[in-house]
């Protein structure tokens, strides 16, 4: 039952990253696309976890802390460019 | 030749043949050999710290070669008896290479001379400077040179000895152009270096064919082989190589150019390297191997040819240079030109004459170095035309220049005189055939009367010849009195060996040519040679009257001599040689701008052609691409990825000329690879590759901030054309190679690291375990390489200010308007999000070993976590609490990276070699400690400490108000 549930999951999530590429990809704005890249990492942390129960193994857990972590920080980042033109000052 | 096989003998004959010596009665190991070649550079920086004292700094100075003289004379008796002392250390045997001293009677007798003289030079050079601030970095060069002048003579290894010689060309370059900013220096040095560095790579041949013959570059070895190298088939080749080598040090003609324009340098340099010592260089080398050379006719005729002809070309040009330090030049030319011309004829008693004339042209020569510096000094030019009547300014000088000068013309009881007599004696004796008989003394005497010649003509001139003319500093100083005292000690030791030739003959000249010819006893009577014997000789003092008068008539007849001179077209060998240097580099620079003109593109296409016609040719020559390997099954989700990552790239492909986008595209890329990596079950890939992804982004992001926004039009249209087509094909070709090397079965290295991944590294994550321990010495290369980087990022933009930039038009539109600089929703949230960013961090660093992380991804998050907090605070905020600059850091992470390898070493195991343990405690139960994880340390470390040294020095670039202290 929950391998249905996953796979289903799966489909969905797979489905978001698609529209999401399309939002980085058409644009038409360059705030579309930074909270597409946000967006699409959120729903590969997602993907991720989600393979990870489907092969029983907790190994890939890391990669998804890892993601939501530098996720965040890289979207602080570009936000920051489009405010001030620059990351550090 | 040996086949490279053969090289492996060296060490172990070495060290069978030093353990024979040891036995033989006539040889001694002996520790101070080592002291005497080491002592300059001990005492070389003594001077340099010195230089605000000017005396201490000559004293200390002075100190080097006074020990050595004191050690030699000590030594001195041993030596001359016959006994030859060794020092032995192997340096690389695997390359015969070895740090091998002797000290038998010929290197004792050069030794004696390069630290007495340099006393007397160096003693000389204080007066000389004085009141400039030129003296210690003289001191300096000299003691350097001086080691590398008693290397030359002291090393029994002739690869050994090689290295000093090559020290003595690039030091006597400096010395030459040690007025750097003066033209005239540079292109004199320019010469030399040439000259005598092109010498010294024909030498370097010679040595390598004999040592590759021999078997051995230890010198006992070679000079007892002389029946082995006279008979091989390459031995004309090794005494061609062997000759020009020695030629171009001891300035024989053709190569004698550069030592006229050696005079640039300061006359304390001319009298020790281009008069005394680093000449003779060539003639030591040339006694040293005498017995492999020597009785070969190639020899004779060549050397005694190329002497002849230096001799006479030397004596005669030297008439003719207005330029007092010129004459002197090229009068050492033709001494050395004589000397070489006696070793030439390969008999004993030539032989003993060479050794004699070699100590006695150093004694007169030197002084008369000095004599010419310091009236350059007093008078502001060495213009003989100029410099007249100096007899009467100079008492003191003229009288103690006498003696010298004399002894260079050979006036009888001087020591010159002596060893004219014994040369003109020796060229009337060895030759055999029916011309050569008339020919050889008939050049020997109009040597000798051209040499007679500039003498007077040096003395005379300088001394009388009417009143001075337009002397730039007058009037004429007053010379120091102590400049008299090295002169002095030269004079008397030219009238010494004048009066009492034999002692010197007996005492010390005949060991030398003893040793010279390897220890053999001498067979030559020398009781004919005895002064007072000579003197009876009932046409010698016919044949010296006659150079005399000669050499009057050639003074006497100087105006009409001039004028003929004068008139001859002036060819100066620095100007040819200038301008076809600059030919050379101009034609060098064009050839290198071809290949490297700074575009990246070229550079990265280059590259890429050359991959695809290397892996082009054998991928063609493959049955099938396809191996027998069966394919995996393809999803749908893993083909769907792959789509969307083929688009994502095009897409950076297609966007690139807006950079910001182009970022952002690269970015999704480097998701879905990380997502590929883990759906292929690559943990550690997916992390490394996804910390190492967003950093990147962040520095290019960083680097952004100051560059234009969009990358501007290609103007060629068809190299974008051109450029798609090079990469699809490189592209498709490196998916082919993957292709076929990925479908066929091969015997990889992965299985021995997964069967000893946790017996031999202690760790059950096979990657990590690689990192750290099977392949640490590659991941101990990669965290230097990454260090060097960032240090030259540190240096590029230490001194780089853009601060003040106002941000262009694009940049405001971009902006969206006026924004807070330290937003505070922002700065709320990033605090907290550090501590959970280092747990994060110390929890994938420590789990490293085991499971997937290690050092790198945690030093990755940690720097992702603290650039957040300069993201979000700003640099100042964010430096004032760094509590440690980021230079130190990297340096401690090498540095323990480093130690621990090294510390394996304590416990007699290679470098890098880890340990492991299993431990129990109270609380925590069962753990591992391992020498790895220090190591992973240290790569942590490095890597926070670069990445934040770039980000923090790319960030600090566009901040106006910057952090008060250096970001380092």
């Amino acid at each position: 039952m929950l391998t249905y549930a996953v796979y289903i999951a799966l489909l969905l999530f797979a489905a978001a990253i698609l529209l999401c590429l399309y939002r980085l990809l058409r644009g038409p704005d360059i705030v579309d696309r930074i909270l597409a890249l946000d967006t699409l990492a959120i729903n590969l942390i997602a993907i991720i976890v989600l393979t990870g129960i489907l092969m029983g193994s907790n190994i890939l857990f890391e990669a998804a802390l890892l993601i939501a972590l530098m996720g965040f920080i890289s979207t602080v980042a570009l936000t920051r460019y489009l405010l001030r033109g620059d990351l550090i000052e | 030749m040996a086949p490279p096989g053969q090289m492996a003998v060296f060490p172990s004959r070495n060290r069978l043949l030093i353990g024979s010596w040891l036995t033989s009665v006539r040889t001694r190991f002996d520790m101070t050999l080592l002291l005497i070649l080491l002592l300059p550079i001990l005492f070389l920086p003594a001077p340099l710290v010195l230089r605000h004292a000017p005396r201490a700094a000559v004293v200390s100075a002075l100190l080097a070669p006074a020990i050595i003289f004191y050690l030699l004379l000590q030594l001195l008796p041993a030596v001359l008896a016959g006994q030859v002392l060794l020092f032995h250390y192997d340096w690389i045997p695997a390359l015969g290479l070895a740090v091998s001293l002797r000290l038998d009677a010929l290197a004792a007798l050069f030794a004696l001379l390069i630290s007495g003289i340099g006393i007397s030079v160096i003693f000389y050079a204080h007066h000389y400077f004085a009141g400039k601030p030129d003296a210690p970095r003289f001191f300096a060069m000299i003691l350097g040179f001086m080691m590398a002048m008693l290397g030359i003579v002291l090393s029994e290894n002739l690869l050994f000895m090689l290295v000093f010689w090559e020290m003595t060309s690039l030091i006597s370059f400096l010395l030459i152009g040690f007025y750097g900013q003066k033209q005239i220096s540079r292109r004199g040095a320019r010469l030399s270096l040439f000259i005598t560095g092109g010498g010294g790579l024909a030498l370097l041949a010679a040595i390598l064919l004999m040592g590759s013959i021999v078997g051995s570059f230890q010198l006992s070895d070679i000079l007892a082989e002389r029946a082995l190298l006279q008979q091989h088939s390459v031995f004309p080749w090794i005494l061609g190589l062997f000759l020009v080598g020695v030629f171009t040090k001891s300035a024989q003609f053709p190569f004698h150019l550069w030592l006229p324009h050696a005079m640039s340098a300061p006359t304390p340099v001319s009298a020790y390297l281009h008069s005394a010592t680093m000449v003779k260089a060539g003639i030591f080398l040339m006694m040293r191997l005498y017995p492999v050379f020597s009785g070969a006719e190639v020899w004779f005729y060549w050397v005694v040819a190329i002497g002849f002809m230096t001799l006479l070309v030397g004596s005669f040009v030297a008439i003719f240079m207005h330029d007092m330090k010129g004459l002197l030049a090229y009068s050492t030319i033709s001494h050395l030109g004589l000397i070489t011309l006696l070793l030439g004829y390969g008999s004993e008693a030539a032989l003993t004459v060479a050794v004699f004339h070699l100590i006695n042209h150093a004694l007169f020569k030197a002084p008369l170095f000095m004599m010419a510096g310091s009236i350059d000094k007093a008078a502001g030019t060495r213009d003989l035309r100029q410099i007249n009547g100096l007899a009467w300014h100079y008492p003191w000088l003229a009288v103690l220049s006498f003696i010298p000068t004399a002894a260079m013309a050979g006036l009888p009881y001087l020591n010159g005189y002596f060893s004219k007599k014994l040369f003109i004696v020796e060229s009337f004796q060895s030759t055999d055939s029916g011309w050569l008989a008339v020919l050889i003394p008939a050049l020997a005497i109009l040597g000798a009367a051209f040499s007679v010649g500039y003498a007077i003509r040096l003395f005379h001139n300088t001394f009388f010849n009417g009143k001075p003319r337009d002397i730039p500093n007058w009037p004429l100083p007053a010379i120091s009195g102590w400049v008299y005292l090295p002169l002095a000690c030269f004079a008397a030791l030219c009238l010494w060996i004048g009066f009492w030739p034999e002692v010197l003959l007996h005492q010390l000249v005949q060991p030398v040519v003893q040793a010279a010819q390897g220890n053999v006893a001498l067979t030559t009577d020398f009781s004919p040679y005895d002064l007072a014997i000579l003197q009876q000789h009932p046409w010698l003092t016919t044949i010296s009257m006659l150079t005399f008068a000669g050499g009057l008539a050639v003074y006497s007849a100087r105006k009409a001599l001039f004028a003929w001179h004068a008139a001859l077209p002036t060819v100066d060998a620095k100007d040819i040689f200038e301008s076809r240097m600059q030919w050379l580099i101009a034609r060098s620079q064009q050839g290198v701008h071809l290949v490297e003109n700074g575009s990246l593109q070229r550079y990265v296409i280059y590259l890429v052609l050359t991959a695809l016609v290397f892996t082009s040719w054998p991928l063609w020559q493959l049955q099938q691409w396809r191996g027998e390997l069966a394919l995996m099954p393809v999803d749908a989700m893993s083909a769907g990825a792959l789509i969307l990552l083929m688009v994502m790239a095009i897409s950076v492909a297609v966007l690139h000329r807006q950079r910001l986008i182009a970022l952002l595209f690269t970015g999704a890329t480097g998701l879905l690879i990380t997502v590929g990596f883990a759906r292929f079950s690559a943990p550690d890939l997916a992390l490394t590759q996804f910390s190492v992804e967003v950093m990147a982004i962040f520095i290019m992001m960083l680097a952004l901030s100051f560059l234009p926004q969009s990358s501007p039009q290609e103007k060629v249209r068809y190299r974008a054309k051109r450029d798609a087509v090079v990469a699809t094909v490189a592209g498709i070709g490196v998916a082919v190679l993957s292709f076929a090397v990925m479908t066929r079965p091969q015997q990889s290295i992965s299985d021995y690291f997964l069967a000893n991944s946790v017996p031999g590294g202690g760790g059950s994550n096979v990657v990590n375990v690689i990192l750290v321990d099977f392949r640490g010495f590659d991941t101990l290369g990669e965290i230097a390489v990454l260090a060097i980087a960032a240090l030259a990022v540190f240096a590029l933009t230490r001194n780089l200010r853009l601060k003040g930039h106002s941000p262009s038009a694009e940049h405001i539109d971009a902006w969206h308007g006026y924004a807070q600089p330290y937003p505070l929703i922002l700065r709320t949230l990033a605090r907290p999000l550090l501590p959970m960013a280092l747990l994060v961090s110390a929890y994938i660093f420590l789990r490293g070993h085991n499971l997937p992380g290690g050092g790198f991804i945690a030093g990755l998050i940690t720097a992702a976590a603290l650039s957040l907090q300069y993201v979000a605070c700003g640099i100042r905020w964010a430096q004032v609490r760094m509590l440690t600059q980021f230079r130190p850091l990297i340096g401690a992470g090498l540095l323990i990276a480093g130690l621990t390898g090294l510390g394996s070493l304590l416990f007699d195991h290679p470098f890098l070699t880890s340990w492991f343990s299993y431990f129990e405690l109270p609380v925590i139960g069962k753990f591992e400690l391992a020498t790895a994880l220090l190591f992973d340390l240290g790569v942590y470390a490095t890597v926070v400490g670069s990445t934040m040294l770039i980000l923090a020095n790319m960030g600090r670039l566009m901040t106006i108000h910057g952090p008060g202290k250096e970001i380092g």
